[in-house]
């Protein structure tokens, strides 16, 4: 097995119950993963699926293990255009109690040795950790500035066309 | 937070994390390998950035991998930068960068 490429850590002042559910409805997604609603509530075999902000399809990927609320994996191949082809990677989310909070690690790894997916990802896990804590804790999730750093690139690439 | 600010307030350990940045997912022995540190600073170094969220480390049969873990630096940001001020401040940041790499 290769090493995992990215591990993400934070620690949420809230219960694996409640980060659970954050994770895995797409009422609540929609609150903190900038507009993104992901469906993950499925058990193993199902389908995660994930909408973006304007309802496009930009998920469809088997659920590989669910364990309420400790530990889910699912398949990570986004439908964007420009990374079809891609084999897909894999994401781990592992929840346990720590102290009076819940220690969330999140690691992705099974790229593509050329994975474009691998440049967003950088950008991305940070960006949705960091609005899920500000959700849970303060009721808020956070300005999406990565979403923002996307926008900007689309808008750069048609510039140049 | 306070965590984070005194673990960052070393140059060992930034430049940890500069490797980890580098090459994710090192052993220890790796780590010391390119270093000028000995094991036993590197290796309390390291305790205090995990300590502090900066390093997340993932066991992988006997081996111990660190990670560089951006989440708590990206909160600090998301704290202070507002909505509108990234593109700005990213403009500064490759004009700065553009400029210094001349003398390269």
């Amino acid at each position: 097995m290769s090493k995992p490429k990215f591990v993400y850590v934070t620690y949420i002042a809230s219960t694996p119950e409640k980060v659970w559910a954050a994770l895995t409805k797409a009422d609540v997604t929609e609150m903190y993963w900038f507009g993104y609603r992901v469906k993950a509530d499925g058990k193993a075999g199902d389908r995660m699926t994930a909408y973006s902000p304007k309802g496009e399809k930009a998920h469809d990927d088997p659920i590989i293990e669910s364990d309420p609320p400790r530990r889910l994996v699912y398949g990570w191949q986004p439908l964007f255009k420009d990374m079809q082809g891609e084999r897909p990677s894999r994401v781990t989310f592992e929840l346990e109690p720590f102290k009076d909070q819940t220690k969330l690690t999140v690691t992705h790894d099974e790229f593509d040795e050329s994975s474009k997916i691998f440049g967003m990802i950088s950008q991305g896990w940070p960006a949705v950790l960091s609005s899920l804590k500000s959700y849970l804790e303060t009721g808020h999730g956070l300005q999406s500035t990565w979403a923002e750093k996307v926008a900007r690139c689309d808008a750069q690439a048609s510039n140049d066309r | 937070m306070d965590a984070v600010f005194k673990a960052l307030a070393d140059s060992s350990r930034r430049e940890l994390l500069d490797r980890l940045r580098a090459g994710n997912g090192q052993t220890l022995n790796e780590l010391c390998a390119r270093l000028d540190m000995t094991r036993q600073a590197v290796s309390k170094h390291l305790a205090v950035l995990e300590e502090a969220n900066l390093v997340a480390t993932v066991k992988r049969g006997r081996e111990k991998l660190h990670y560089l873990n951006p989440v708590p630096i990206h909160e600090i940001g998301e704290r202070w930068i507002g909505k509108f001020e990234h593109s700005r401040l990213q403009a500064l940041s490759d004009m700065k960068k553009a400029l210094e790499s001349r003398d390269d």
